[in-house]
């Protein structure tokens, strides 16, 4: 029975498999950008936000059409009012994925971001999108638990760096620039991993009714 | 508070059986949906609820129905429990006579005499069920010169003319066009402040509307009772949920 829609709920479902891993590959060249300093990375950046774009109103006019005609309830409805959101999210983790990338590119000086623990935030933060797109591909509710408990490493982190710039400054003023500029990074990384963490919780909600739920009832 | 109370509840018409084992309460000032696949027993058991099944042939039941905690299979005279628990149909059936008359035939049955106090009731009844202001003026025209929607509501007035307590609907608004089905819902929803209303309805945005709680039933059995947005949102059996979504049934 209603083939059509379970056909159109399934393309819904690969659609934002298909989102997320875009969001993936943003925010991973954006790392090959700051990390290794890898410019062809940064247009790679610009292209795949443009295609995130595209997918994100794609979704948007598919789940606006599976509300309209479908009226749909129970996980079905959950399914949708998650994707929703979760899109928004991805949408952002792309913007942001384009922020870094262009600051990296932009950026003056190049001597402290080695001394800094950069390149361990955005291995966190990439872990916590990957995490977060695979709780919701295999509806898995431990997984997506784990990525919101994971918020708090990479809060820390952000913590840990903002004090080594800090410290950066005091000592060597003429790095000033490139540590604001890198604290503008972390900052970008420490937002992503928070709509990571809204995505782990429309999984929840997608698999429980409840974005905080703490068991699977 | 409970109005109605039903355990162990089997019901067979000859060696069919069409309820097995029920266990409902439905509380009372509040709207109760009945929902489940054509011929799973929810219309049976709407109509065992003021005992239209008893001259049905071959019907045979057991178990309680209670009433305000009393067996309406038991002492209670039939006229009396049909009194307290009304009844609109799925489709309009209004008398052959005029509105006025459609509405103060129960309370005449009943024994009230006095035209002023049938005036009261007659308007009362059609205010209470939001038709007053449409038929005001035409209330010696004939009921059957009026269009379904309002019918229906005639309908729902003469049910509340001879003040029931419980207000039994079998698929009010199927035979109706979406503004009146709009109306009818309305009204329901104000009803419940004086009446305690139990619903079948094969709709199941309204079930979602317009009920408080929501009973599914399959073949006989009720799979599943809980409150309307539970059921509607997170279905505990997957039965349930393979019906609400359209994927069976």
């Amino acid at each position: 029975m209603r083939e059509r829609y379970t056909k159109q709920l399934d393309n819904l479902h690969n659609n934002l498999i298909h989102m997320g891993s875009l969001c993936e590959e943003a925010i991973a060249c954006a790392a090959k950008t700051l990390i290794d300093g890898n410019l062809d990375m940064k247009e790679k950046v610009l292209s795949v936000e443009n295609d995130t774009n595209m997918a994100e109103r794609d979704i948007e006019q598919l789940c606006v059409r599976l509300l309209l005609l479908e009226q749909p309830v129970a996980s079905d409805l959950r399914q949708i009012t998650a994707a929703q959101k979760m899109i928004t999210d991805m949408e952002r983790i792309s913007d942001q994925a384009v922020d870094i990338a262009e600051l990296s590119a932009y950026m003056k000086g190049n001597s402290v971001k080695s001394d800094i623990h950069i390149a361990e935030m955005s291995r966190a933060t990439i872990g916590m999108v990957t995490a977060s797109i695979d709780s919701f591909v295999s509806k898995d509710f431990a997984k997506a638990r784990e990525v919101i408990a994971s918020d708090d490493v990479v809060d820390d982190l952000f913590l840990k760096i903002r004090k080594e710039l800090i410290q950066h400054i005091t000592e060597n003023p003429a790095v000033a620039s490139e540590c604001l500029d890198l604290l503008m990074v972390a900052k970008y990384f420490e937002r992503i991993g928070d709509h990571a963490v809204n995505i782990a919780e429309w999984v929840l909600y997608s698999l429980t009714g409840d974005r905080y739920a703490t068991t699977l009832e | 508070m409970d109005k109605f109370t039903v355990k162990n509840l089997n019901l067979y018409y000859g060696s069919f059986q069409a309820l097995k084992e029920i266990q409902i309460n439905i509380p009372a000032n509040e709207i109760t949906a009945l929902i489940g696949p054509s011929g799973c027993g929810k219309s049976t058991l709407l109509k065992t609820l003021n005992r239209m099944n008893d001259l049905v042939e071959g019907c045979k039941i057991d178990g309680t129905v209670l009433l305000d905690g009393k067996d309406i299979f038991g002492n209670m005279d039939v006229t009396d429990l049909r009194k307290r628990v009304g009844m609109v149909f799925q489709k309009p059936n209004p008398f052959p006579m005029s509105i006025y008359d459609n509405i103060a035939y129960g309370p005449r049955t009943h024994g009230t005499r006095s035209k002023a106090t049938l005036d009261l009731i007659v308007e009362k009844s059609l205010r209470a069920a939001a038709i007053w202001e449409e038929t005001k003026d035409r209330l010696k025209k004939s009921a059957l010169g009026m269009s379904g929607g309002q019918q229906q509501r005639l309908c729902i007035a003469r049910a509340l003319a001879i003040e029931p307590e419980v207000l039994l609907m079998d698929e009010p608004t199927s035979a109706l066009d979406p503004i009146s089905t709009s109306k009818i819902e309305d009204l329901v929803s104000t009803l419940k402040k004086d009446y305690t209303i139990a619903m079948v309805t094969h709709n199941m945005q309204q079930a979602a509307r317009v009920s408080d709680k929501t009973a599914f039933f399959l073949m006989g059995e009720m799979v599943e009772f809980d409150a309307t947005d539970k059921i509607f949102s997170m279905p505990k059996d997957k039965r349930t949920e393979d019906y609400i979504s359209g994927r069976f049934g």
